[in-house]
């Protein structure tokens, strides 16, 4: 029983949401709140990949999300939109039901490919280099992109609209929201089975002596390279989601501020504690709407909690616990650690 | 045929010779010693060995292999596995772990069994953990299995590192000065342990050691050198009478 008591709970859960947002039970503003926070979960729980089990530090997350999120808005409106770019879609629209998660897929795979730019250098590179390293990287991304003028430069790309709406005439669903919750939980799932297993325990090998690690039989350089591609391919991933969602992409969104952004979540949920990055996720999507008010100064408040958290809790909320190792029941329903 | 072969390996850092010159070899089934006053350059001939530096000049040959352009987890994956003079486990994962681990080069699946839990992980993961704790169990460690390496006594954790590189199964087991910061009865404990290793296990043990009377209680053969030169070898009666060694050693705190 225990065994799948989580998938029910969470096919319940995907079908309320689904049931809520096609009756418009939850409004608009409140299901792109939902869907910001799926986002930020797979933003957080892939950078503390490395930022957390690795103990590397990378500022750069937001520089793979941006290369996941134009290279599926691409995919996805050359393929189904008209476009005065590209032309007329190239596939009958309707397929794009189909279609669509693979062309988050490929963003995901194009964004991991973009995280060798960063796991290449980190085999002879380490700390404060290797950060340097990483905002380098977000950098290259976004002048590149700037530069690109056929998918808008800086103005920013768009279309991505019509491939959303082109699902909801085929098949009358919140497509969008499912995505985001399906592809949240494929994420989190994904990160948990990798490091639970003796293979992804060679990551936290790295960070507590990496010169043990490798003369402990541990491939240190495959390690740290499927650590950042597979860190790098969910940011993509998350970019992809990000982008069909407001249906409008622009450089602006993927700078440094939003890599800063995935930073803090990482540091207020705790280093190397999966469950804690996902709890800091959603309270700090909440916090960044209940600040939204304060527009530009929020983000005099938001470094500033960095500040108040690295004083006070530096461990973050979690520390590297998960959640069963406060509330001991929940093991009866899931076994976190392996 | 040697199971280690050195052959006029020489090391530099800079200006350095820490190592010069040395021929080294080690015949299989037996407990060697290596054995020189402080900055000798035995900790880098280890070093060396393990693939952690790679010889200015000279040849390292496994059981009839040159290591040369191999990475230290491809030497491990043949048969070398070594403790360190400060104690290296991974100090926040549970003994259990640190064994499990050190099993990288033979984990027979891949990163996507690892996600998919296919039943070739199942069944290596299963096999990788019963293994662990039967090595645990042999060595009486298994009490620690669930512990972290930091919680545990200075002694424990040489014993943990010594299990751990016994978990590779090793043909070569480099251990370097095992007993130092041991008290005189966890001394005793090694040498016992040691011994037991060596009658149990298929593996050749080479050990650098400060401490004469583990030295002399456990190698049959044992080769001193100084300025990274070999300056005798021989059996511990050898070693102890030979006028080189002593001077080496008297210009020396040590002895
Ligand atoms: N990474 C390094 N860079 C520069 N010099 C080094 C390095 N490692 C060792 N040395 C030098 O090489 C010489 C040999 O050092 P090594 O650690 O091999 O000595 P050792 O015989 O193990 O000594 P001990 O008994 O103190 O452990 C020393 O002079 C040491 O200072
Ligand atoms: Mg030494």
């Amino acid at each position: 029983m225990k065994k799948y008591n989580v998938q029910i709970i969470l096919a319940i859960a995907l079908a309320i949401l689904a049931y809520m947002a096609q009756e418009e039970i939850i409004g608009k503003y409140a299901l792109s709140v939902l869907m910001f926070m799926g986002i930020n979960v797979i933003l957080s729980t892939s950078l503390n990949l490395v930022n957390g089990y690795m103990g590397e530090f990378s500022c750069g997350h937001a520089g793979f999300m941006a290369v996941g999120a134009y290279v599926s808005s691409v995919l996805g409106v050359m393929l189904f939109a008209k476009d005065k770019v590209f032309g007329p879609a190239l596939l009958d629209p309707s397929l794009s039901i189909w279609i669509f998660p693979l062309i988050v897929i490929v963003g995901g795979v194009a964004a991991a490919l973009a995280g060798l730019l960063v796991a290449i250098p980190s085999f002879k590179t380490r700390g404060d280099y290797l950060a340097i390293i990483t905002i380098a990287a977000n950098y290259i991304v976004i002048s590149l992109v700037e530069n690109i003028d056929t998918i808008g430069g800086a103005r920013g790309f768009m279309g991505m609209k019509s491939v959303v709406k082109a699902m909801g005439k085929t098949v009358d669903m919140p497509w969008m929201p499912i995505w985001v919750f399906i592809f949240t939980i494929l994420s989190v799932w994904i990160i948990r089975r990798f490091i639970s297993s003796t293979f992804g325990k060679g990551v936290p090998a790295i960070n507590q002596d990496e010169i043990a690690a490798e003369i402990m039989s541990v491939n240190t350089n495959k390690m740290k390279m499927v650590a950042f591609m597979l860190s790098s391919g969910l940011a993509g991933v998350a970019g992809a989601l990000f982008a069909y969602i407001l249906g409008y992409v622009n450089p602006g969104s993927f700078t440094i501020l939003k890599s800063t952004e995935v930073l803090v979540m990482v540091y207020l949920g705790g280093m190397g504690s999966l469950s804690g990055s996902v709890l800091s996720a959603i309270l700090f999507t909440l916090l960044l709407e209940a600040l939204r008010p304060l527009q530009i100064i929020k983000w005099v408040v938001v470094p500033f909690l960095l500040i108040l958290l690295m004083q006070f809790r530096p461990e973050g909320i979690m520390g590297n616990r998960e959640l069963p190792d406060f509330f001991p029941r929940l093991k009866r329903f899931y076994a976190f650690k392996d | 045929m040697s199971l280690l072969e050195i052959k006029s390996m020489t090391h530099r850092f800079g200006g350095l010779k820490a190592v010069s010159e040395l021929n080294i070899s080690i015949e299989p089934g037996r407990v060697e010693g290596l054995i020189g006053p402080n900055g000798a350059g035995k900790t880098t001939v280890f070093n060396l060995v393990s693939g952690f530096y790679t010889p200015t000049e000279g040849n390292i040959i496994v059981d009839g292999r040159d290591t040369a352009g191999l990475k230290p987890h491809q030497v491990t994956a043949m048969g070398v596995a070594r403790t360190f003079q400060n104690i290296r486990l991974w100090k926040d994962m549970t003994v259990l772990d640190n064994i499990r681990i050190s099993q990288h080069h033979r984990l027979g699946y891949s990163f996507f069994d690892a996600v998919m839990r296919t039943k070739r992980y199942m069944k290596r993961e299963s096999e990788i953990t019963a293994e662990a704790y039967k090595l645990l169990e042999e060595l009486s460690l298994v009490d620690f299995a669930n512990e972290y390496p930091k919680n545990l006594p200075y002694g424990t954790q040489r014993k943990v590192e010594i299990a751990r590189a016994l978990s590779v199964k090793p043909k070569l087991l480099l251990l370097d000065e095992p007993a130092a910061g041991l008290n005189s009865s966890d001394v005793v404990t090694l040498i016992n342990l040691v011994k037991w290793i060596s009658e149990n296990f298929p593996v050749t043990i080479w050990m650098i050691e400060h401490h004469m009377d583990v030295v002399m209680e456990l190698c049959s053969h044992i080769v001193c050198i100084d300025f990274g030169e070999t300056i005798a070898e021989g059996t511990p009666e050898e070693i102890r009478n030979n006028p080189a060694v002593i001077s080496a050693y008297l210009g020396d705190d040590n002895i």
